[in-house]
């Protein structure tokens, strides 16, 4: 990895009480390249982005982005930070309340004095880059799942961030949705020059467009590489998780008792 | 068997501690978010445009609900009151009975509980949809304070409107009551209205009457920030805290309303 990383995650754990969620992550996010990382759902993924962000503080372990430790900044330099990232939401998260047009304004007219004309022609730039231009005077309630996440996507853009992270940018889409977003965030990333973060279950489609895949199991990284690599890898559990196997070192059942003990009645309603 | 009762006895002592505890923790968390929105009250109201708005959906949209109660509760109050005052023959009375009702008690209290309901209620609603969408941390992280951008604005809105509203709620009754007293009944008219002008008194009853509708309206509007702040992100969890803020607001309308009459009308 190149010395010069936008993110770089040394040794960094989390626990919730006693619930441990991260045991030992390092990672490093080199500028301008696109990263992903995956993992079976509820392993930790969604806590390392708002860790980054700097929502959650670490139990141990430090947190670098662009060179300043994010788990020590005050609430002011947190919000320096976070205006200069982007992040898209699992279901977009875009205020019900406005507009498709104000919902891509909003930040433009929290975080700057930019006259409404230039507003209005930055906007539609970012709309148009996402293909929804004809659609800024719609209501979030009337767009479908692909549109609203495209709408969220010009409006984590909006103010051109150094950083985009993505939470589960693919979840619950058409195939057709899911393809038209992932070009979008590896065009987005590259004519940005922007670093971006995608965190996703959903493997054939992150393979393809991005730099580099960490593999988060368990709170640790089991695996780390290219695309190439890690659709050559020998790893039983990123193989099972790159074909989509039901069984493997990620297993089927949760942890139960035996099957016959438990139909022989010791199992719940036996106790 | 005893071993039995005295487990069942630590069980019920635990259950009352962890209750005792929750409570505690809930109100601290409350008195924290409170300094928080007090701290953040600035940044609120260097965008007035947001309070504004919020003042036009508690405050006008409730007009409606507050001038139509206000309107039966005074024509209840002329009915009623003049049946009571004719039988000592002081039916004249009536229009200071019907004004200090409501100017004393029933304006702010009755206004208080119904903008609970109908303002109070929303608010609770939109704040707390808000959180299980996620739009509350999006808000957050892109740098943009919640409390200041969406919790105050509304905090503000309903403490300014509620004043306005109990003001109206009784001039409507009064209005009411006019009409049931003077013009159904037919009550002489200027005995009605010198009566009413000679017996309230600005400093003592309507001051009063402004003072406990604005206690009210901070704690409906704390009430109905806070619950939606709080709430569990699901849609049982949306569901209860706008139970809760109803209930709350009702019962704590009710407990203030008597300790603020025990302070301010004390030895009359």
């Amino acid at each position: 990895m190149p010395a010069d990383s936008l993110v770089k995650i040394t040794d960094v754990s989390f626990a919730y009480d006693e619930r441990s969620i991260l045991k030992g992550i390092n990672m490093e996010i080199p500028r301008g390249k696109l990263v992903a990382i995956m993992g079976n759902s509820g392993c930790g993924k969604t806590t390392l982005l708002r860790l980054i962000g700097g929502q959650l503080k670490p139990t141990s372990g430090e947190l670098l982005v662009d060179g300043q430790s994010v788990p020590d900044m005050s609430h002011a330099e947190l919000y320096a930070m976070r205006r200069r990232m982007g992040m898209l939401f699992q279901f977009g998260a875009l205020f019900t309340d406005i507009s498709v047009f104000d919902n891509v304004a909003y930040l433009m007219r929290e975080h700057t004095d930019l006259p409404e004309e230039l507003i209005r022609d930055l906007v539609m730039m970012k709309l148009n880059a996402v293909g929804l231009r004809g659609a800024h005077h719609l209501m979030p309630a009337e767009l479908s799942g692909g549109m609203a996440r495209r709408v969220a996507l010009a409006r984590a853009i909006a103010l051109d961030p150094m950083l985009i992270m993505y939470d589960e940018p693919f979840a619950g889409l058409d195939p057709i949705s899911m393809g038209v977003i992932g070009q979008l965030v590896r065009k987005l990333n590259d004519a940005l020059g922007a670093t971006s973060l995608l965190v996703t279950h959903d493997v054939q489609e992150a393979l393809m467009i991005v730099d580099y895949v960490y593999f988060v199991s368990d709170g640790q990284i089991v695996a780390q590489g290219t695309p190439d690599e890690i659709r050559a890898s020998a790893d039983p559990f990123v193989h099972q998780f790159v074909f989509g196997e039901a069984d493997g070192p990620v297993h089927f059942h949760y942890p139960a008792l035996p099957f016959a003990q438990e139909l022989m009645g010791e199992g719940v309603g036996g106790r | 068997m005893v071993g039995k009762g005295f487990a069942a006895l630590l069980d019920l002592l635990r259950g009352g501690g962890h209750r005792v505890n929750d409570a505690l923790q809930t109100l601290g968390f409350a008195a924290r978010f409170l300094v928080m929105l007090l701290v953040y009250s600035g940044q609120s109201f260097r965008r007035f445009n947001l309070t504004i708005r919020e003042i036009y959906f508690s405050g006008f949209q409730s007009l409606l609900i507050i001038l139509v109660s206000g309107l039966f509760i005074g024509m209840v109050l002329g009915l009623q009151g003049y049946e009571t005052l004719q039988r000592y023959g002081s039916s004249e009375a009536l229009g200071v009975l019907v004004a200090l009702s409501l100017t004393r008690e029933l304006g702010p209290v009755v206004a208080a509980l119904l903008f609970a309901s109908r303002a109070g209620s929303s608010i609770t609603a939109e704040i707390g949809l808000m959180k299980a969408t996620e739009q509350l941390t999006a808000m957050d992280m892109m740098a943009v304070n919640p409390i200041a951008r969406v919790v105050g604005p509304r905090f503000w809105g309903g403490v300014i409107s509620m004043p306005l509203l109990a003001a109206l709620f009784s001039a409507v009754g009064v209005f009411g009551g006019y009409l049931i007293g003077v013009v159904l009944i037919g009550v002489d008219e200027g005995a009605f209205w010198s009566q009413m002008q000679g017996s309230v008194d600005f400093r003592h009853d309507i001051w009063s009457g402004i003072v406990k509708s604005f206690v009210f309206g901070v704690a409906v509007s704390l009430i109905s920030v806070f619950e939606g702040y709080d709430a569990v992100p699901t849609a049982e969890g949306v569901s209860a805290s706008i139970k809760r803020t109803v209930v709350y607001s009702a019962l704590t309308i009710l407990a203030l309303d008597f300790v603020l009459t025990s302070f301010l009308f004390r030895g009359v």
